[in-house]
């Protein structure tokens, strides 16, 4: 078969990802000539933002040789990840400004990051989900480091690009065996693959090992609180959201349409799911540390969208079809990943120069001392913790539903038990906020309140947690009526 | 009209208004915050009173209910609905909440907005669970009312208010996170959170659920209620939260939010999954007796005023638990109108005890003695409070306590028994209590010139102690009100049980004429 070449219509598939890309270009070129930061965050804005709605005109279908898809599944994704770059750039300016780092770069790697995330959901190849993969991790390593004077961040870097690299290579290799058992790279064709066979199942494996290591998935987590804590805040709201709600999707991609060995697939994603949410609160629980808990309750929450993909698994033999528990697990990525841009943007703000107040006792008494940064961190831990009204609530309530749906009441059982704990640790920082009074003198750098960028960013976040929390239909009737699989076959 | 059409959200909401309107004031307004607060709970009270007429007397049934779709996947219906036995939980919702505000008049001194704040947003949690009909709309409400109560405890209670705080959201979140877990099973099963709907479907048999799985489900449901009663051996956290809470969260929290456990029993356990309820009757009725004689045992021996009233409170809510799993409808009946009069009595010695905290800042037993002589009206109002609270006839506790045990008797006379000897343990801690408090010499100096009841005290006392008389003497007037509601709760079990079981045996069929007649001979 001679593909044919690539012709307009194939670009069309995937402007969004190139629209990115060059304004990530034109901001390192713009560096020599533009010394105004605010102008260089105005033009990562717009190409966050112009990336985003071209993905309204991009068309859908497969393009490239059905390297790469377009449809209602990616296009969701394509929303979210540039939602989340957006509202990390405009986090990220006061950030930079106190921190005096270099803005064009780091907006370009945050743009080529998301490129990176998008091509990743609309991969229909696992060689084309590959240079997706590598496009966010290696910019993602970089970010990391951003901060070169801090050792901390240095060291984030380093950890996150050996295993990250190490990750990569299980991956390839995943992909090397697949292709000898199936003798293609497409995911369409896992279909008609043999599912029982041993070398196919190997590939997977180790596919998913790699993945599982992108989305912090136990065992292979052991890396995010180093990284999480050592990266720039922003960096980490980046990294809480994005790369992982991308990955999730090509998780879902490949393992959603692949029948290869069901029952094989639910009992990996049963047992990650366990080991991710056990792993998750059971490390936040011993933090005192406000963004390395973060980084825990992260992990966590990984957990609680496997629960979804362990539904997933099940539900193709389940008369209803795979919708609700692939519409749950979407929810849930959207609401925990916008709540978890807000909720680090915060830390960033409060963190202080060098980022030296990160601890619980730096948020004593900071509802007397900052209302309004005080009640948005609690209505984000309260969406993580699933209270009623607040977006983590209704995402944890389709997972709920996925799961017994699926007759896994174990593990919904399991869940819950996780759920209480996270309750206990993020209670703690509420009740450290309103119930603890500050010991000594509020330092003299700190930020008296958020600045006006910050406070956008949080307010989005707050009105999206309450808004998904109130009506969760519309964005989630969205997901499940138009199936996001049933384009791709 | 168009208002009384929407009585039922205005109920629910008013407060929240008033929380809103709380937020425009200045912080340092004091008095217009506590003003605005009383009179907004005030008008809550005289709203709710409103619900009196709407509830026609003798019939099951929901009386007036309210309607709306909120989201259509989940099938979640803004649901709203009130019959006889919720009636009245609101009313005393609405009732206790203003003398709430009077009883911090005074205690609380610091962070006064966002006090008053959280007490209208507790009420708005406790009057929507007790009004929801939608299991959706009941667990929101459910969950929400932790987070006033939460800081209503850790930032305005007493030494270790924190680590209570934590441990009473801890407690009830595990709970209801079963519960939802329990909650979604159901719709799952039957594509309805409307708890009317999934009753019908429950008792017409459409919905057959095998033994094993009604237990697993009653239980999600059932643990997540014990929690909040609370029930031997989930009691724990009660004494913490009641110890640490200011004087009006414990108010709140002993008079209406432990019913709220009750109330879930009643209106989701037994209907919903009558074979497991019965089947697990007897193990519940022992866990209740238990409570009943260890929280009455250890209020004994207590040195702290406050933490008595509190195991008095385990003690007292285990009558409650009894009457509901005896399920007899006398005492079912007794079951809901204890929950009413440990609501005022209960209430009213918080309020009391809180007093004598305002003016010694101490709950030690021993710190106090003689009282009867610096302060002769607090004293004579007390013991109307203890008195009602152990159930001397004529008040409000002997009504609920004498059917509970009396429907009790009729089917397990070995459970009454037991259950009686914590009447008698009750006299004991109490009267004991009360001696050493108030009679003989004053030991301390500090105790000599202590301020008697102000007005704004004896207002709230003598309201409080007039309706424990009233409620002991005119006690029909409650009863005919959620007599057919509760029946209407144990026909639904049995009709159900006709549906599996060919013959019922004796013991499970409440002796109906006999039950009325006792009845009727109670209530005067």
């Amino acid at each position: 078969m001679i593909p044919n070449p690539p012709g307009l219509i194939d670009v069309y598939r995937v402007l969004p990802e190139l629209c990115w890309c060059a304004f990530g270009v034109v901001l390192m070129l713009l560096q020599p000539f533009l010394k105004n930061r605010q102008g260089l965050t105005f033009v990562g804005l717009i190409g966050a933002a112009a990336g985003t709605l071209t993905t309204s005109i991009a068309a859908y279908g497969s393009g490239f040789n059905g390297l790469v898809q377009f449809d209602t599944f990616s296009m969701f994704f394509h929303w979210l990840v540039g939602l989340i770059a957006f509202l990390v750039i405009l986090a990220s300016d006061s950030y930079l400004e106190r921190e005096r780092l270099e803005p064009a770069e780091f907006y370009a790697l945050i743009l080529f990051a998301t490129a990176g995330m998008g091509v990743l959901a609309s991969a229909q190849e696992l060689l084309t989900a590959f240079i997706g993969l590598e496009m966010s991790s290696i910019s993602s390593y970089v970010l990391a480091g951003y901060r070169r004077d801090s050792i901390k961040s240095s060291e984030a870097a380093m950890k996150y690009f050996l295993l990250g690299s190490f990750a990569t290579a299980f991956f390839l290799y995943g992909i090397a065996l697949v292709y000898g058992a199936t003798g293609s790279t497409y995911l369409a064709k896992f279909a008609g693959a043999d599912p029982s066979s041993n070398l196919l199942r190997l590939g997977l494996t180790l596919i998913l090992i790699g993945l599982g290591f992108k989305v912090a998935a136990a065992p292979f987590q052991i890396w995010t609180p180093d990284v999480y804590e050592g990266a720039p805040t922003p960096v980490t709201a980046l990294f809480s959201a994005g790369p992982k709600a991308a990955t999730f999707a090509l998780l879902l991609r490949i393992f959603g349409t692949s029948e290869a060995a069901t029952d094989f697939w639910f009992w990996a994603f049963w047992i990650l799911a366990v080991l991710t949410m056990f792993a998750g609160n059971l490390g936040a629980l011993v933090q005192a540390n406000v963004k390395r808990m973060l980084a825990y309750s992260s992990i966590a929450h990984a957990g609680y969208t496997l629960v979804a993909f362990a539904a997933v698994t099940t539900m193709k033999m389940n008369p209803d079809g795979p919708a609700p528990a692939y519409g749950a697990a979407l929810f849930y990525l959207a609401s925990y990943s916008l709540v978890s841009v807000g909720a680090f943007t915060i830390v960033s703000e409060l963190g202080g120069s060098g980022e030296r107040h990160l601890t619980q006792d730096d948020y004593a008494g900071l509802g007397t001392r900052q209302p309004f940064a005080a009640a948005m961190l609690s209505l984000f831990l309260l969406s993580f913790l699933g209270l009623p009204i607040t977006a983590g609530f209704f995402g944890k309530l389709y997972i709920f539903n996925a799961a017994i749906k699926s007759k896994l009441l174990g593990l919904a059982i399991l869940m819950a038990v996780n759920s209480v704990i996270g309750v206990y640790y993020y209670l703690r920082l509420i009740v450290v906020m309103y119930m603890h009074e500050y010991k000594g003198t509020p330092p003299a750098d700190e930020p008296q309140r958020l600045t006006p960028t910050a406070a956008m960013v949080v307010t989005v976040a707050a009105l999206i947690t309450v808004y998904l929390g109130l009506l969760p239909n519309h964005v989630l009737g969205l997901l499940i009526a138009q199936n996001p699989m049933a384009s791709s076959r | 009209m168009a208002l009384s059409g929407h009585l039922l959200s205005l109920l629910t909401f008013f407060p929240a208004l008033g929380a809103l309107a709380l937020l425009a004031l200045r912080k340092d307004d004091e008095l217009w915050i506590r003003w605005l607060t009383f009179a907004v709970s005030m008008v809550e009270f005289l709203a709710s009173l409103a619900l009196l007429g709407k509830v026609s007397v003798g019939a099951a049934g929901y009386s007036i209910e309210e309607f709306g779709r909120w989201m259509s996947s989940p099938a979640i219906n803004y649901h709203l609905g009130v019959d006889g036995i919720s009636l009245f939980l609101v009313i005393l919702t609405t009732f206790l909440t203003p003398i709430c505000v009077m009883a911090s008049w005074h205690g609380v001194h610091h962070r006064i907005k966002e006090f008053h704040v959280m007490l209208l947003l507790l009420e708005v949690g406790v009057v929507g669970v007790f009004l929801s009909l939608d299991m959706f709309l009941f667990f929101l409400f459910w969950e929400v009312m932790l987070i006033p109560m939460a800081f209503l405890i850790g930032i305005w209670g007493h030494d270790r208010r924190i680590y209570a705080a934590v441990k009473f959201v801890l407690y009830t979140m595990a709970g209801s996170i079963l519960m939802l877990v329990g909650i979604i099973w159901l719709y799952n099963a039957t594509g309805t959170f409307d708890l009317p709907a999934i009753q019908k479907i429950v008792q017409t048999g459409v919905l057959l659920l095998s033994p094993r799985t009604e237990m697993i489900l009653f239980l999600a449901f059932f643990l997540a209620f014990a929690i909040k009663v609370p029930l031997f051996p989930l009691h724990t956290w009660l004494p913490d939260a009641h110890v640490e809470a200011p004087t009006a969260g414990s108010i709140i929290l002993a008079g209406v939010l432990l019913k709220m456990g009750t109330y879930g029993m009643i209106r989701f356990c037994l209907p919903l999954f009558p074979d497991a309820s019965r089947r697990a009757a007897p193990g519940v009725a022992l866990l209740a007796i238990i409570g009943i004689i260890y929280g009455a045992l250890v209020a004994l021996v207590q040195p702290n005023l406050k933490k008595l009233v509190a195991y008095s409170s385990v003690s007292h809510l285990g009558f409650v638990v009894l009457g509901i799993f005896a399920l007899t409808n006398i005492s079912l009946q007794g079951a809901v109108y204890q929950m009413l009069a440990h609501g005022i009595s209960t209430g009213a010695l918080f309020l009391l005890v809180g007093m004598l905290y305002d003016r010694r800042h101490t709950f030690e037993i021993s710190e106090y003695g003689g009282l009867a002589t610096p302060m002769p009206q607090y004293a004579a109002l007390f013991l109307f409070v203890v008195l009602s609270s152990l159930g001397l006839p004529m008040l409000n506790g002997f009504v609920g306590e004498y059917l509970i045990l009396l429907g009790t008797y009729l089917v397990h006379w070995k459970w009454a028994a037991w259950a009686a000897t914590g009447v008698i343990l009750s006299a004991c801690y109490l009267l004991w209590a009360y001696q050493r408090v108030f009679f003989g010499e004053v030991t301390h100096q500090k105790n000599r010139d202590l301020q008697d009841v102000s007005p704004r005290e004896k207002w709230m006392l003598v309201t409080m102690v007039v309706i424990t008389l009233w409620m002991g003497i005119g006690s029909p007037f409650f009863t005919v009100r959620f007599a057919a509601s509760c029946t209407a709760v144990l026909q639904e079990m049995n009709r159900n049980v006709m549906h599996e079981v060919s013959a019922p045996t004796p013991a499970e069929r409440p002796p109906a004429g006999m039950a009325d007649k006792s009845m009727e001979r109670a209530s005067r």
